[in-house]
């Protein structure tokens, strides 16, 4: 087991994988020469050169397209949307091309192409430079959507996506990449579909993915210490589709259940676990699930309205206690 | 360009100039958040198109890179600065930050984060001048890597559709962050990208004050004339990095040299030196009492301001629902 840095562990598995197979390519902007924003892609441009690691222009609607266009003949690219905020001019190529091109051609065409972008609220980027934006991805047929909250996730996940015959959108996170972890010397497969169970607990279940699986862990440990509530963190590092069979198993065994998102509330994750939990195991349920989110508000620049716009562990550990009427 | 207006274009540049590096210091010192696009080495773009436009009458929006285009659009550097800090006596009441500087008074209409995004905003603005049957004009400053969004195109072709009263200014700095325009871009002479659209075109030095005027007033005089849009492409460099995390391994310290002898400050003071108009004390005065003006009043107001109030996250974010009332509830008289 190594220990290394989320960008590494990206980094890693962008240079296995095209080492291994000459049509795995990637792009983006600033992602060759200057090594990638968050150095994800650093050294590839040196070992693999200009035709396979491409320093776009930006035009994120054209290169995001160029590259769905090469993976109808089996180029598997991994295009880096350097922030989720530009994603939104790839959006119509991501969902209306390469999400269903297999089903709008009888399954003719394939477009097995890796979407990789920086989401997340890093400090005090404003409006424009914040956007979560997990809801609108995991709510496209056609598109698998995971976001590692992890090294060893980011790592495995990233492998698995490039030979994943389907296109799968990848949310990383800005203040994630010199996050380290353990991941595994040898090569890993970290599956696509499921959940991890990354806090074993009996009380309570706290549903996080990506940063926010880190506010439940932080929060499980107070609840453990300072008022003996064993809480249960399971890792959505799968947002589409969403593991309704952990989701199921986790709340059948805890009764509770809070949902930790740094998105906000509507249409959302939160929403979406609350309603599989209804499907599912409704009966279970010893007291009704609190959702933790940010507030419905494009962000703020000024630090201290950040904050109050955003949760962190203590609005998790708040919510338990309000689920067991201690607060 | 008058001999009065040239010293005072050359003491505005001064605190452009000024306001920028203490930006830089404030930054440092953890007063400013976020990301942070400095301006120095291309001051001569801004108040050369803007010497030959009319500040506070005719509309600018830009992108990121904005606090120079605010001030010299009206706005006051003490707000602007405000507005780095984060306070509620900020431009945009420290809700936008260093990216999004807006002083709609001034007919400042913002900062943009997203490159591309203010090309159709330009183009909408000079519909509503065509609308309204104003004599103002629309003037959007973008940089060289913003050409290669298709929204660029797209605005270019309705532009000269419509014959909309829109100036594009590209402030052609040879780098969208770290990538040189040779790499990202099949036609270095940004100008001539527009030429498919029978949009007129120009380009000229973007380090000397007076070359840009010149080009400046012919573009701005075509579009209040009623001849639809123009484009105009300034040649210039940024001293500094992109934003504050930067270290500029992609250009050469021989390249930024040889730009720093063309300094937009210099090639104006040493001028006015030569024509008499100024002595190298009176500029180094100049530069004293903007720093004093700088330290005393723009930081001194930043520091001292409030912040926002935590009650009030959710302003802003719909109109007042008190006022909307009737729409909302169906209940219009
Ligand atoms: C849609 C979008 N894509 C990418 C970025 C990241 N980005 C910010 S500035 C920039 C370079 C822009 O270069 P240019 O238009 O030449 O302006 P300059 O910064 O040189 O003034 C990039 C790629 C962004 N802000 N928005
Ligand atoms: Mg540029």
């Amino acid at each position: 087991m190594a220990n290394i840095m989320y960008w590494e562990a990206i980094q890693r598995a962008h240079d296995e994988e095209m080492a291994r197979d000459p049509l795995v390519i990637c792009m983006g902007e600033d992602i060759g020469v200057a090594g990638g924003t968050y150095k994800a892609t650093k050294g590839l441009y040196e070992k693999y050169g200009p035709l396979r690691v491409m320093d776009t222009p930006i035009s994120e609607g054209g290169f995001t397209g160029l590259g769905i266009g090469a993976s109808f003949l089996g180029v598997r690219p991994i295009i880096e949307l350097m922030s989720v905020n530009f994603a939104w001019l790839a959006m119509d190529q991501m969902f209306n091309s390469a999400a269903k091109v297999r089903y709008m051609s009888g399954g003719q065409l394939t477009a097995p192409c890796v979407f990789r972008s920086a989401g997340g609220a890093a400090h005090q980027l404003g409006a424009q430079h914040s956007a979560r934006m997990e809801k609108v991805f995991m709510g496209i047929a056609g598109l698998r959507v995971v976001t590692p909250s992890n090294p060893k996730q980011a790592y495995g996940l990233l492998k698995s996506a490039i030979r994943c015959d389907d296109p799968v959108f990848i949310n990383e996170h800005e203040l994630m990449y010199n996050m380290k972890g353990e991941v595994p010397d040898g090569e890993y497969f970290h599956p696509l579909e499921g959940s991890d169970i990354a806090r074993a607990g009996t009380d309570v279940t706290l549903f996080g993915y990506n940063i926010s699986v880190h506010w439940c862990l932080k929060a499980a440990e107070i609840l453990d210490k300072q008022y003996g509530i064993s809480a249960e963190v399971v890792d959505l590092y799968s947002l589409a589709p969403l593991d309704r069979a952990g989701i199921k198993a986790s709340v059948s065994k805890t009764h509770r259940a809070v949902i930790a998102e740094e998105d906000e509330a509507p249409v959302g994750v939160g929403s979406e676990v609350i309603a599989i939990i209804n499907e599912e195991c409704f009966f279970e349920l010893d007291a009704a699930p609190i959702r933790v989110h940010s507030a419905l508000v494009p962000q703020p620049y000024n630090h201290t309205l950040e904050k109050a716009a955003i949760p962190d562990h203590e609005d998790v550990v708040k919510a338990v206690l309000k689920l067991f009427g201690k607060a | 360009m008058k001999i009065d207006d040239k010293k005072r274009v050359l003491r505005e540049m001064v605190l452009h100039r000024r306001f920028e590096e203490r930006c830089y210091q404030a930054y440092i010192e953890r007063k400013i958040g976020g990301f942070l696009h400095l301006y120095p080495g291309q001051e001569a773009c801004c108040n050369g198109v803007m010497e030959a436009a009319r500040p506070g009458h005719d509309y600018v929006i830009t992108g990121y890179r904005d606090h120079v285009h605010a001030i010299k659009c009206g706005a006051d550097p003490k707000e602007v600065m405000a507005e780095l800090y984060g306070k509620e006596t900020g431009s945009s009441k420290g809700r936008g930050g260093s990216m999004h500087i807006f002083d709609a008074a001034k007919r400042f209409m913002g900062g943009y984060a997203l490159v591309g995004g203010p090309f159709p905003l330009a183009a909408g603005i000079a519909k509503a001048i065509q609308l309204k049957g104003g004599d103002e004009i629309a003037i959007c400053f973008l940089g060289d890597a913003a050409n290669n969004q298709g929204v660029f195109h797209e605005t270019l072709n309705m532009a000269a559709l419509w014959k909309l009263p829109v100036l594009f200014v590209c402030e052609n700095n040879l780098y969208g962050i770290g990538t040189s325009i040779e790499r990202s871009t099949a036609v270095i002479h940004q100008h001539k990208r527009v030429a498919a659209y029978n949009i007129p075109a120009d380009e000229c030095d973007g380090q000397d004050i007076e070359v840009v005027y010149e080009h400046a007033r012919k573009a701005v005089d075509h579009v209040r004339a009623g001849n639809g849009p123009f484009f105009l492409e300034l040649m210039t460099y940024r001293y500094r990095g992109h934003s504050m995390s930067d270290s500029r391994g992609y250009r050469s310290r021989e390249e930024e040299e040889l730009w720093k002898q063309r300094d937009p400050i210099f090639i104006l003071r040493d001028r006015l030196i030569k024509e008499g108009a100024i002595t190298m004390a009176e500029f180094e005065a100049i530069e004293k009492e903007t720093d004093a003006y700088i330290e005393n009043e723009v930081i001194k107001f930043s520091e001292e301001s409030p912040e926002p109030r935590v009650e009030d996250l959710e302003k802003y974010v719909l109109a007042d629902r008190d006022t909307q009332l009737p729409w909302l509830t169906g209940k219009a008289a």
